[in-house]
């Protein structure tokens, strides 16, 4: 959480520590950013397409490990398996029960929350590296459960499931991949408003007191262990609901690609993004997708020496993250207006 | 002194009941008992490991007692986890400043109020139009606090770049934004300078004066518990060894061998 700390510290000078202007962009800013949402995929390929509803949908999964991390300062290196469990109860309900893509989500989001909630339960005893160790054995677990035998007339063990990819509805004449990406665009919109909502609110005041100190949070009145497992339910929640979406866009749900790479590459998008800056998660979602295939680019036999290199750089350069030259591109343009 | 000698008469507000507290083998607390007025300042004095921390680690639920009882308005507080005793009135600052150095000034106090208000997080997330009205409440009711105790120019400050000084004020105003009964202080006046804690006694006694509130000073600083609190109780090795007025208490022969070495003091 040092990092978390020194951000904050750090940018006590430079963003008016207004609480909602730590966590959000400013009016102008989110503007600029829903339109160009709104725009781009009208002018690119579906391929390009695709890649952007994958950024939006990462990147809920990203925001959902800031919420537990950033806000009530508890690691997760397990968000992979409620990503899959997410990704699996969407797929099976509309595969094997054909209910409509867009009731499944809140299933997946509900039910996960729900295991998020009870996993929190145990993890209330360990804290730091240790929770990081209990969820690490959460993600390591999670593929071979879903390639249990009984499971396997609903999962397709092994083989996976595919997914129908929906068409737009009421007739719209837009492609699928078009209408997935508004569609998932809305979703992540409206839980990114929800999580800001939360964090500003009295859950989210009691969830950076836990972080910050337990034992002054309790003697204000905060149930720590209801907080704390909330704070794991809500993550794993909307990790669930992230999930979801990622297999209805990517058609297909296997059981290895719920694997502890993927609760990596979230931590990686957490720090990248900024922790405990929610509109950084967008930024840390970009850095996982596309800074692999630039370093292909670069070079193809050593790619993941090239990768760890320019993550290297990321750090060494800019610590805190995008939220660091969030805050660097304000003072520049507080600097230009005065001069 | 006024308003602690009328309640004299009537039950106390707070009454501590032979308690005993025992770590392995070692007694820290044997056998206390006093009792707490309304609207009285109580100082509790004692030497280094009289037992002061762990009475009142006790008060705030962090210590169980072996044995005897706490009561609060005649009700035992000893079934109650650490999370359920702002609620009842009890409120609390930390000896070294345990502030959420993250959080701005106003949110450390809206934290506060957690104990007096209430939420859930799907009613927070949708910022229902009750949360609204209760959050409106939250921010008149800290900014009447932050004001009160000269921390407005600070509210948007985060509290980790504030001086010590400060920071013990925001502390106290978080936990004045839990209307506590009973404020209690441990060692306010540590890391404070000479002048400081001239002024932070003056702060406890209008507080107690214009907040209504019964205050339990844990301090070192013997010319700050002589200088405002009504009725002292000293400790010694887990046990009381005197008790009464400031005057009295000086004066006890135990007292002054135990702590406060030779008369001259």
């Amino acid at each position: 959480m040092s990092a978390a700390e020194d951000v904050v510290a750090e940018g006590n000078e430079t963003v008016e520590a207004v609480p909602k202007r730590a966590m959000t962009l400013g009016t102008g800013t989110s503007v600029v950013v829903l339109l160009l949402l709104l725009i781009v995929p009208v002018f690119a390929k579906n391929f390009v397409i695709f890649q952007l509803t994958q950024l939006l949908y990462l990147g809920l999964a990203v925001l959902a490990l800031n919420i537990l991390t950033g806000g009530s300062g508890q690691f997760s290196l397990g968000q992979s398996a409620f990503y899959g469990i997410g990704a699996y109860i969407t797929a099976v309900m509309m595969e094997q029960f054909n209910i409509p893509y867009f009731l499944c989500l809140p299933v997946a989001g509900v039910l996960c929350f729900g295991a998020g909630f009870l996993f929190g339960q145990p993890a209330l005893r360990l804290s730091g590296v240790y929770l990081a160790l209990a969820t690490f054995a959460l993600a390591t677990a999670m593929p071979q459960l879903l390639k249990l035998n009984f499971l396997e007339p609903w999962t397709g063990g092994v083989q996976g499931l595919v997914v129908t990819k929906p068409d737009a509805p009421f007739g719209l004449k837009i492609s699928q991949d078009m209408w997935l990406y508004y569609f998932t665009l809305v979703v992540v919109l409206a839980i990114y408003i929800f999580s800001v909502n939360l964090l500003r609110s009295r859950s989210g005041r009691a969830f950076m007191a836990i972080r910050d100190n337990e034992i002054a949070a309790s003697a204000m009145g905060v149930n720590v262990a209801l907080y704390k497992t909330l704070a794991f339910g809500v993550s794993a929640g909307i990790t669930g609901v992230a999930g979801g979406l990622s297999a209805i866009a990517v058609q297909f749900v296997a059981p290895d690609s719920f694997t502890i790479t993927l609760a990596i590459q979230l931590f990686l998008g957490m720090v990248v993004g900024g922790v405990g800056w929610l509109p950084g998660s967008i930024v840390g979602a970009a850095f996982i997708i596309f800074v692999p295939n630039i370093a292909e680019g670069i070079s193809k036999g050593l790619s993941g020496a090239v990768f760890g290199v320019l993550l290297f750089l990321v750090i060494y350069l800019v610590p805190h993250g995008a939220r660091q030259l969030a805050i660097m591109g304000q003072q520049l343009a507080g600097r230009l207006r005065k001069s | 002194m006024t308003q602690a000698q009328l309640a004299q008469g009537t039950s106390p507000l707070l009454a501590v009941r032979d308690v005993s507290v025992v770590f392995g083998g070692i007694v820290a607390l044997n056998g206390v008992s006093f009792d707490m007025h309304k609207g009285q300042i109580l100082g509790l004095i004692g030497p280094n490991g009289a037992g002061k921390t762990t009475l009142f680690n006790c008060l705030s639920r962090l210590y169980q007692p072996s044995s005897g009882d706490i009561l609060m308005e005649g009700v035992s507080i000893l079934k109650r986890p650490p999370h359920r005793i702002a609620e009842i009135g009890i409120g609390r600052t930390f000896q070294n400043v345990a502030l959420f150095p993250n959080l701005s000034v106003m949110d450390n106090v809206r934290v506060g109020t957690h104990a007096r208000t209430s939420s859930d997080i799907i009613s927070d997330s949708l910022r229902l139009a009750w949360i609204r009205r209760s959050e409106t409440g939250v921010n008149n009711k800290v900014r009447e606090i932050l004001a009160y105790l000269d921390l407005e120019e600070v509210a948007h400050t985060t509290v980790s770049g504030l001086p010590f000084g400060t920071q013990k004020r925001v502390e106290l105003a978080r936990a004045l934004a839990a209307d506590p009964k009973i404020l209690l202080l441990d060692e306010p006046a540590g890391g404070l300078n000479h002048e400081e804690v001239y002024v932070l006694g003056d702060l406890i006694r209008k507080i107690r004066d214009e907040r209504h509130m019964t205050v339990l000073l844990v301090e070192h600083h013997m010319g700050l518990v002589m200088s405002i609190a009504d009725h002292v109780v000293a400790l010694n090795f887990g046990k009381k060894l005197a008790e009464g007025t400031p005057a009295q208490v000086q004066a006890d022969p135990d007292v002054i061998k135990a702590y406060l070495g030779s008369k001259d003091q």
